[in-house]
Order: C-alpha cells, then sequence, then structure tokens
C-alpha cells in the first residue's frame, strides 16, 4: 500500500472519502475518529449490550474499509456506515432472542401509543434540576426503553440531527415510516421523561 | 371558520409542525387547535422540550480501550490487505 504522506488538512469529507478510498490509513483512520463514538452509541441503544455494541462497531468499520470502493459518494459517509453497523446490531439480536425475528421494518401498532398518557406541564428549564449525570443517564434509559424499532430511529433522526431522508437511507425504510416511528418515538419519551421534568404540584389546567 | 382539528388529527402532525414542515394552512389550523386545547398545549410544549434535551445531549466519548481495540483490529486488517 503505499499510502500518501500528505496531512489531511481540508475539512470536506469527500476529499478525505477519496483519499481513503486511494489507500490512505490517515484518511481512513479520520473517517473513524469522526463517527466510531456516534456509532458505538447507537450500537449501544440498538443492541442495549457492551459486548455486542463492541463486535457491532469494529464489524461496521471494518466491513467500511474493506468495501470502500462500493460506497458511491452519493450519500454521506455517516449515513452508509450507519447502514452497516444498523445491519450488524440487528443480526446480534436476532442471535439473542432467536426465538423472534427483529426487524426496524415491523409492522406497528398504529394506535393506542400516539395517546398520551401523562399530560403535565414542565419546569422551564427542567433538566437544571440535575446533574450532567443524572441527565444523560435519565435519557439513555429513557431511549432504551423504547422498542428497537422507535430506538434506532430517533437516536439518528433527534440526537444525531440527520434528516427525515437520510434516516430513511440509513435504515432502509420509507420516508413514511420514519415519520411515524419517529412520531411515536417523541411521543413515547415525552411521556417518560415527564415523570421527571414535571412541575411540581401542577398540572395541565392549571397551567393554563 | 373551519372545524378545529381532533386531537387525533393535531397529534398526528405533531411531529411536522414541530419540525416546521407543515404548510401555512395547517399551520394555522393546528396552532387554532391549541390555542383551544390545553392538553395538546401541554403535549407539543413538552414535546419540543424533549426534542431539545435530545439535541443538547452530550456527544459519546467512546471508551479509550474500546477505541484502542478498534485501532488494533483495523491495523491487522490494513496488513493482511497490503
Amino acid at each position: 500500500m503505499s499510502a500518501m504522506s500528505s496531512p489531511i488538512e481540508i475539512d470536506d469529507e469527500a476529499a478525505i472519502v477519496a483519499q481513503a478510498r486511494l489507500g490512505d490509513a490517515k484518511a481512513f483512520s479520520e473517517l473513524l475518529r469522526r463517527y466510531e463514538g456516534k456509532i458505538f452509541r447507537l450500537a449501544l441503544h440498538i443492541t442495549q449490550n457492551r459486548e455486542d455494541a463492541e463486535d457491532v462497531l469494529q464489524e461496521a468499520f471494518l466491513k467500511a474499509y474493506e468495501h470502500l470502493d462500493q460506497f458511491q459518494g452519493q450519500s454521506k459517509f455517516y449515513t452508509w456506515i450507519v447502514r452497516i453497523a444498523v445491519n450488524q446490531a440487528l443480526m446480534k439480536l436476532r442471535k439473542r432472542k432467536s426465538d423472534r425475528s427483529v426487524s426496524l421494518d415491523e409492522t406497528i401498532d398504529t394506535g393506542e401509543d400516539t395517546v398520551a398518557r401523562e399530560i403535565a406541564a414542565w419546569d422551564e428549564n427542567p433538566e437544571q434540576q440535575y446533574s450532567r449525570e443524572e441527565i444523560n443517564e435519565i435519557l439513555s434509559s429513557a431511549i432504551d426503553g423504547l422498542a428497537p424499532i422507535y430506538r434506532a430511529v430517533f437516536v439518528l433522526r433527534d440526537v444525531d440531527d440527520l434528516s427525515t431522508e437520510e434516516t430513511a437511507e440509513a435504515l432502509e425504510l420509507s420516508v413514511p415510516a420514519v415519520k411515524s416511528r419517529l412520531l411515536r418515538a417523541r411521543l413515547q419519551l415525552r411521556d417518560k421523561l415527564t415523570r421527571y421534568f414535571k412541575r411540581k404540584g401542577d398540572d395541565a389546567f392549571a397551567y393554563m | 371558520m373551519t372545524p378545529l382539528l381532533t386531537c387525533k388529527q393535531f397529534l398526528d402532525e405533531l411531529s411536522d409542525y414541530l419540525d416546521e414542515k407543515t404548510d401555512a394552512g395547517l399551520r394555522k389550523k393546528l396552532e387554532d387547535h391549541i390555542s383551544e386545547c390545553p392538553n395538546c398545549w401541554v403535549i407539543c410544549d413538552t414535546t419540543k422540550k424533549t426534542i431539545q434535551i435530545y439535541r443538547g445531549m452530550d456527544p459519546y466519548p467512546i471508551p479509550s480501550e474500546i477505541h484502542t481495540r478498534l485501532m488494533s483490529a483495523l491495523e491487522l486488517k490494513m496488513a493482511r490487505k497490503t
């Protein structure tokens, strides 16, 4: 391998990917450094198991390295590697829960779960009542309480800030499927967080 | 005046409303609904806060031993490919 020795100075992802495709190890390491944290977090949320998440992380980056020539460059590198990581993570889930198949595309009940259960106004800046560690723990465990089909959509769309279209592409779902999952995920999380963030001694009607 | 949306109709559009993806006409109908419906106002406000809190979540720092093992695995793979 004749790795180019020039350091990466420009912050242009397409150029970094192009260098990596030419076999530049440093360029690929730069992509890894950018996204390993996000991929690990996503894998943790889907598999809910640290060992599996680490396996998913390694498999995703090794596969990406191996198949970099198949990356078309029409989408973002992150969207592409998320797709690989999600497939790996779902395989892990299926192996562990061999009694039932796990898919992001399974049909979902469209009825009751859009109905909010707890309706109470929150404090103006509810997160300020908790330490940073406590907030991270509350937010993570709320996500982990969602079904796998909602977790991945929510993390990509609202934590990683991908667009609806990018999320659809990464998860191989239709745009309407992403939207309906996102709505349910948001409403369910809102419900879960209300327990922690609601204004004490208050209710919706008193607030109006 | 057009009839108010039902709560179910409002909730179905909530994501697009919060993402500012609704057209002006629908937006007006949704805003008319929340000005009349305290429950949906609260759901809308707290869902908005939910999204804001998650967007501000700390980036997950990858544990250093996991980063180290990932780099070793990659270097091994790169060496094989040479």
